[in-house]
């Protein structure tokens, strides 16, 4: 067969039918604004009810985990996150998702060696990565602050 | 084998069985399925256990249409998308058949077909031989992709893996008690692993469709034959973006499919309703279609000869993170109406 490698994945590349960019994008801006409103009302109900504002802000930030956290857990979040796309994804609800989400998958294979071993399956490398520059920026500031 | 492998006698499919899961069901080749589970767990409380029951009961249903038990069998080629390929082990494979565990990624229901031919021909005490290969999308995706609940968007390139299961029971067509109408095997064409640097987990028709051109290329200039000679050329699952590039490389290459080219991944999912993308894909996919569409064509004598050749694209996970691309493979079969029906229209 009359095959060249080079031209063969470039004529894939370009035919390959792209994801809708501008559709996406528009429900991603939706959905993803959609969840920082209800944020957005979460915390005035929370300063309301009269916590600090800095109680009030983690408190939106457990509220948006624990609702994604269910949704996840009753099969909902991956029908929306269908549409929504990075709408869903960049929130803190994203990232919710990515740690229930092989929890569930795994726990035919026992908490142990199942949930337990791979529930950051998806969500470890921002975990190791978010705790490790964070250690790095502490010295930073650290030897910074000695100079200063 | 270069060369293409001619049965001297023909190998009869003289029964076969296929179900789905629920997606497929709904697809618009939904009725023709055996049997359908729209949980997709086959009485089973885990998806990979699901699978190995799904493989268990396409054999049994098959025994039961030929009107042998499994004892009667003499050997059996089996073959899915798990690690070491445990539905089949675990499933058919633990019916007390003498066992061979396939593993050709989505090719593995045309690779078995080969296989079973070639033991039929080799061994005169092999009389019955049964192929079943099976694919679970839910226990595919855990181990090849993301969690099931993972809210991700799939690129439009990306495929389906079909829960579904075909077996097929085979023996040499001159068996006296065999009915004459069966289709016949009656030719093979070995594939080759060819590398087309395709290294998109998300586009895999685009990895296999230089294997199938390269098998039909290497069948029609090996036979002399033409595309005008045979009703259908069947591929397993390039889905519509692989199924376009095979026609293209085939063009290049001089070869017209005359609108003879059909795709079971294509068949399989009706891409308005079902959010399948490309369209479907899986060991089960080709050999649930075979079973369910082509097979009773070639029955009834509505098609008289067809190439089959499933594609499996040969992706690891592992091999793709070290720079590895995805190999395909596409191994062919030559099938072909029994004796028509005394009576019957041909």
């Amino acid at each position: 067969m009359n095959f060249d490698r080079r031209r063969y994945l470039d004529r894939v590349k370009e035919r390959e039918r792209r994801s809708p960019l501008f559709k996406n994008c528009f429900f991603a801006f939706t959905f993803g604004g959609g969840i920082c409103a209800l944020g957005q009302l979460l915390l005035s109900l929370y300063l309301y009810a009269g916590l600090s504002e800095r109680d009030a802000g983690t408190l939106v930030t457990v509220t948006l985990i624990f609702l994604s956290a269910v949704l996840t857990g009753v099969g909902a979040f991956d029908n929306v996150a269908r549409v929504a796309g990075a709408g869903t994804l960049v929130p803190v609800t994203g990232f919710a998702n990515a740690v229930v989400s092989p929890a569930l998958d795994c726990k035919s294979e026992g908490l142990v060696m199942g949930v337990g071993a791979k529930i950051f399956a998806i969500a470890g490398p921002v975990l190791l990565f978010a705790t490790l520059s964070g250690a790095v920026y502490g010295v930073v500031y650290y030897v910074v602050g000695l100079f200063l | 084998m270069r060369s293409i492998i001619r049965f001297e006698t023909p190998v009869s499919i003289y029964a076969h069985a296929s179900a789905v899961g629920g997606a497929e069901a709904d697809g618009p080749l939904g009725a023709l399925f055996d049997f359908h589970d729209p949980t997709d767990r086959f009485g089973a409380d885990t998806w990979e256990k699901g699978e190995e029951s799904l493989s268990r009961a396409v054999l049994n249903l098959a025994l039961s249409r030929a009107g042998q038990s499994q004892d009667e069998i003499d050997l059996l080629f089996s073959g899915d998308l798990q690690n070491q390929c445990v539905a089949s082990s675990a499933g058919c494979g633990s019916m007390g058949i003498p066992y061979c565990g396939l593993y050709g990624a989505c090719s593995t229901s045309c690779e078995g077909l080969l296989l079973a031919s070639l033991a039929l021909s080799a061994s005169r005490e092999t009389r019955r031989v049964a192929v079943v290969t099976t694919s679970h999308n839910a226990a595919a995706e855990r181990q090849f992709r993301l969690p099931l609940e993972y809210g991700g968007q799939r690129t439009p390139t990306a495929q389906w893996t079909a829960t579904a299961g075909g077996a097929f029971l085979l023996a040499r067509a001159n068996e006296p008690t065999l009915d004459p109408v069966a289709p016949r095997i009656t030719a093979a064409l070995v594939g080759r692993a060819l590398d087309s640097g395709v290294k998109d987990g998300a586009n895999m028709g685009a990895a296999m469709a230089p294997a199938a051109a390269d098998t039909i290329l290497r069948f029609f200039s090996l036979s002399g034959e033409r595309p005008y000679d045979y009703d259908r050329i069947v591929t397993g699952d390039l889905g519509a973006e692989g199924s376009a590039l095979l026609v293209e490389l085939l063009r290049e290459n001089g070869l017209n499919l005359a609108g003879r080219h059909r795709d079971c991944g294509v068949l399989l999912f009706d891409p308005l309703k079902a959010d399948v993308h490309a369209g479907g894909s899986g060991c089960g996919c080709s050999a649930s279609v075979l079973s369910a569409l082509f097979l009773p064509a070639l029955e009834r004598g509505e098609l008289r000869r067809i190439l089959f050749l499933a594609t499996g694209a040969l992706m690891s996970p592992s091999n793709l993170l070290q720079g590895g691309s995805i190999l395909g493979i596409a191994p062919l079969v030559v099938l072909e109406a029994g004796k028509p029906k005394k009576g019957g229209t041909t």
